[in-house]
């Protein structure tokens, strides 16, 4: 049987609402339930290509990120659990291909050293050193940050899961949130397909689904799920540092501690969608473009092929705020492609705001900054 | 078969391990795959995947026909990028 109340119900059981339970609880707010409607990352954090970049271009993924890294870096000791999270920090190798890119890597660097983000630009002959296969044809510049990497993000979910139950946070996989309940205009309860919890405050970390959940409190954000591709190789020796990406190529890959590679492009265009399906197209072109870009791993065998989603918001950060709408809901909503990387601060934060602490970074990523139209664009994105 | 006896070939994964994840919760195909990596080697999952389903009906008292099987991805079989490469597509 689930909880009948609790001090805050957190719908999502992926890694940014497990670390919101881990956070809240270590803040001394442990009445806590999650609700998780499948089984904890079975969303966008377990379809996630587990990169972890702090190479971005505006001040709040860069903080996001920084902070991120730091707590990625320290896991077990933060935590007080004893999990590997395959953390892998072979960097990312930024390639540019046109002057216009370039210049606006050199924009973002400025901007990360503010941040004390280690990235640096390249010149092709250490791009070549680092990646001695790449092809560098075309490609105008290129940035590297040796911290950036990798971790798993089924393990880094596993590790906050099993942290904040330690604490007393009770995680119910399998339960659905059906409704939220306000009365005069105040959130009163969840009822869920197991029972019904009463409460005052809900936390929306329900990733592709995080709009259907505003929905249930007729508020709509602009959250938009859409289908990306990814797949997997066979393991081999290790040979790839960095994950290699390119936003106007529009690639991305990296090999894995095990050995595998994890490699995606973003789609054009794709329609507003909840669907997880394969398509045969992804495979050709993924193909070909890895081929050209890095042609010795056309001898890689693939083994998977997946999709998830993407949740877009129009700048491509996210909504990281108590609504001021409806007290008492909090969002931690539209990763537009980056929650993984980010949620360690995206937790401490969330946790912070609802225990009413100083927030560890200064942040602003309120839903009303899309209103007021006048948004800093994220423009590294795949 | 024991403890010991290797279940999942590609990952190395032991049925006393797999035992054990079914013991702490993990009663699910899809959570032990993600947990462990069983069924996500070269092989696709090809014996470990019904072995960890029996294991799993008998551990939780359920029938084979409950425990749900984890979803079919392509490629069928393993094809090199190269290959994939020459396949024509929309792009």
């Amino acid at each position: 049987m689930i909880k009948k109340s609790a001090d805050v119900v957190i719908i999502g059981g992926g890694v940014v609402g497990s670390s919101i339970a881990f956070n809240l609880a270590k803040n001394g707010c442990n009445d806590v339930v999650i609700l998780e409607k499948n089984f904890l990352a079975s969303g966008s954090s377990g379809r996630c290509a587990a990169g972890i970049r702090q190479q971005w271009g505006t001040e709040m993924n860069c903080k996001l990120a920084k902070g991120s890294m730091e707590i990625f870096e320290n896991i077990n000791e933060i935590l007080e659990v004893e999990r590997n999270i395959d953390l892998k920090q072979g960097g990312y190798l930024l390639l540019a291909f046109s002057d216009e890119e370039l210049e606006q890597f050199r924009k973002n660097i400025k901007l990360q050293h503010k941040f004390d983000i280690p990235s640096r630009e390249l010149s092709f002959k250490e791009a070549k050193e680092i990646v001695p296969y790449i092809n560098l044809d075309g490609v105008e510049g290129a940035a590297f940050c040796p911290t950036d990497g990798h971790a798993n993000p089924f393990y880094v979910t596993q590790a906050y899961a099993e942290a904040a139950e330690k604490l007393g946070v009770e995680i119910n996989t399998f339960t659905k949130a059906l409704d939220i309940d306000l009365e005069n205009g105040k959130i009163v309860g969840v009822k869920t397909d197991k029972g019904y919890i009463k409460t005052d405050t809900v936390v929306n970390a329900a990733g592709g689904y995080a709009k259907d959940i505003a929905k249930m409190l007729g508020l709509d954000i602009p959250a938009k799920a859409e289908r990306h591709e990814i797949l997997v190789t066979e393991p081999v020796n290790q040979i790839q540092g960095p994950m290699v990406m390119s936003f106007s190529y529009n690639i991305y890959c990296q090999q894995t501690p095990d050995g595998s590679f994890l490699m995606g492009y973003g789609p054009d265009n794709p329609p507003e969608s909840h669907a997880t399906n394969s398509s045969w197209s992804f495979l050709g072109k993924m193909a070909r473009k890895t081929t050209n870009l890095l042609p010795l791993l056309g001898n890689l065998r693939v083994v998977r092929q997946w999709a998830g989603s993407y949740t877009m918001t129009p700048d491509s950060q996210p909504i990281i705020d108590e609504s001021k709408e409806v007290e008492g809901f909090y969002m931690a909503v539209g990763f537009s492609g980056h929650g993984f990387m980010i949620s360690p601060m995206t937790g401490k934060i969330i946790a912070e705001m609802i225990t009413g602490k100083e927030l560890s970074i200064d942040l602003k990523l309120e839903l009303e900054r899309f209103d007021k139209g006048n948004l800093i664009l994220e423009p590294s994105v795949v | 078969m024991t403890d010991d006896t290797i279940i999942c070939r590609c990952e190395d994964i032991t049925l006393g391990e797999l035992r054990e994840m079914i013991e702490q919760g993990f009663t699910t195909l899809d959570e032990i795959k993600r947990v462990s990596r069983l069924g996500m080697g070269p092989c696709r999952g090809n014996t470990c995947l019904e072995l960890a389903a029996r294991e799993i009906a008998r551990m939780t008292g359920k029938s084979m026909e409950e425990i749900k099987m984890t979803t079919n991805r392509p490629p069928i079989s393993g094809l090199k990028l190269k290959e994939l490469a020459e396949v024509k597509s929309d792009d």
